[in-house]
């Protein structure tokens, strides 16, 4: 359902400001998106004032250093910090990234960080990302495959390995569905680009053997064809992978299996 | 239902309704999506309009006196702008569904192809209509 406004217990609430100690020269604003269930009050935008003179370079680090220096109390999800865990992707600045590589230097004036965008919030930046993981099991993401198991590699050449380029890299953080206004007004039966992204690296996979299947279990008006080519899901991900290709392929390939 | 309030008596919202993080009112408006929304809505009003351009034409039918006030409404200075305004939908629409028509072939998707393909849509739409109301206001007849 399109639906511009935000529920009335999701507005967001002026919040706290934070100020840095006045011997800090180099100070710069993290606005920043806080909520917790347990106070039973609507979220709100906290202000942060960090000395970027003793803080690192990514919007990561600067998210590590509230939580130690000032607020232990902000939550963020993060474990690789070098971009292939998927785990920090969040809002910055306008548009979804992941914190641990996104350099504070292409951010201009205050940064300001929420959650992936229309999404069910737990706690401060961590979203409730249960349906999207449902959404991708739904694609079954493995390989189905006719020949039996002879104890060997299942061997492709370098042209069909190279199929796969492109698709192997994501790593579900989930930046670009949570981007793509398809995905936020039919989330519930529109796949998104991120399980869509995965369901063409299986029909891609010259070893798997249920392309007719797995064309057939998107064969409805909503599960890939809400895709609209927007592209913002190509625009925002941090991999720079092409979800939105992915896609356009996808539905080729429904054409020419009829 | 009484609404509910924690210890010190505040009333607070249902802790298993979990809020909607924000979406249009955060997320900066890109050359795709804003794009994709023009899209939409130049198709809006190209439908609308046409009924208008459709009404006009149906007005010749009714005789001389109806179409000649149909033809004094449209050649109102409000009504050329609105004319305008809409040609200049039909010509995005145009262009840009042939953009469309590019990427469900498979071509163009890459997004620094996206991004010059969707500026030369906007920058030809407006140069396009611009020379058609020069023809229609006769500019180059002028010239010959």
């Amino acid at each position: 359902m399109v639906e511009f406004t935000l529920p009335k217990n999701s507005r967001v609430m002026k919040g706290a400001v934070f100020t840095s100690p006045t011997s800090a020269k180099n100070i710069r604003k993290f606005k920043i998106y806080r909520y917790d269930a347990d106070t039973g009050k609507n979220p709100r935008l906290d202000t942060y004032e960090v000395d970027m003179d003793t803080c690192g370079p990514m919007v990561l680090d600067a998210l590590i250093k509230i939580k130690n220096e000032i607020d232990s109390s902000l939550t963020f999800r993060r474990s690789c910090r070098e971009g292939v865990c998927g785990s920090c992707a969040m809002n910055i600045d306008g548009t979804n990234t992941l914190a641990c590589i996104k350099d504070l230097k292409e951010v201009n004036g205050d940064v300001k960080i929420y959650p992936l965008p229309h999404m069910p919030v737990l706690k401060d930046l961590v979203p409730d990302l249960t349906e999207a993981y449902e959404q991708y099991t739904s694609i079954k993401p493995w390989l189905k495959s006719d020949t039996p198991v002879s104890g060997k590699e299942r061997l492709q050449t370098p042209e069909e390995r190279q199929e796969l380029d492109g698709l192997w890299e994501c790593v579900l953080c989930f930046s670009c569905s949570t981007s793509c206004p398809s995905y936020w007004w039919n989330g519930d039966k529109y796949l998104g680009p991120a399980a869509l992204l995965q369901a063409y690296r299986w029909l891609a996979d010259s070893r798997d053997d249920s392309t007719k299947d797995r064309l057939e279990e998107l064969e409805d008006p909503f599960k890939m064809y809400r895709c609209h080519t927007i592209m913002n899901c190509t625009k925002t991900c941090p991999k720079n992978l092409n979800p939105a290709k992915a896609i356009a392929k996808t539905k080729k390939m429904m054409l020419e299996h009829g | 239902m009484g609404k509910k309030t924690n210890l010190v008596g505040e009333i607070i919202q249902d802790p298993k309704v979990k809020p909607l993080s924000p979406h249009l009112q955060v997320y900066r408006p890109q050359i795709t999506s804003v794009l994709s929304i023009t899209h939409r809505m130049t198709g809006v009003v190209l439908s609308v309009g046409s009924l208008g351009l459709a009404s006009w034409i149906i007005a010749g039918a009714f005789g001389e006196q109806v179409f000649s006030v149909a033809q004094l409404i449209i050649s109102y200075w409000i009504s050329q702008l609105l004319l305008f305004a809409w040609t200049l939908c039909l010509f995005y629409h145009l262009l840009n569904g042939i953009r469309h028509l590019f990427w469900d072939a498979g071509k163009g998707l890459e997004i620094s192809q996206v991004t010059w393909s969707g500026w030369f849509v906007v920058s030809s739409a407006c140069v396009l209509n611009i020379i058609f109301w020069l023809i229609a206001y006769g500019f180059f007849a002028k010239l010959v």
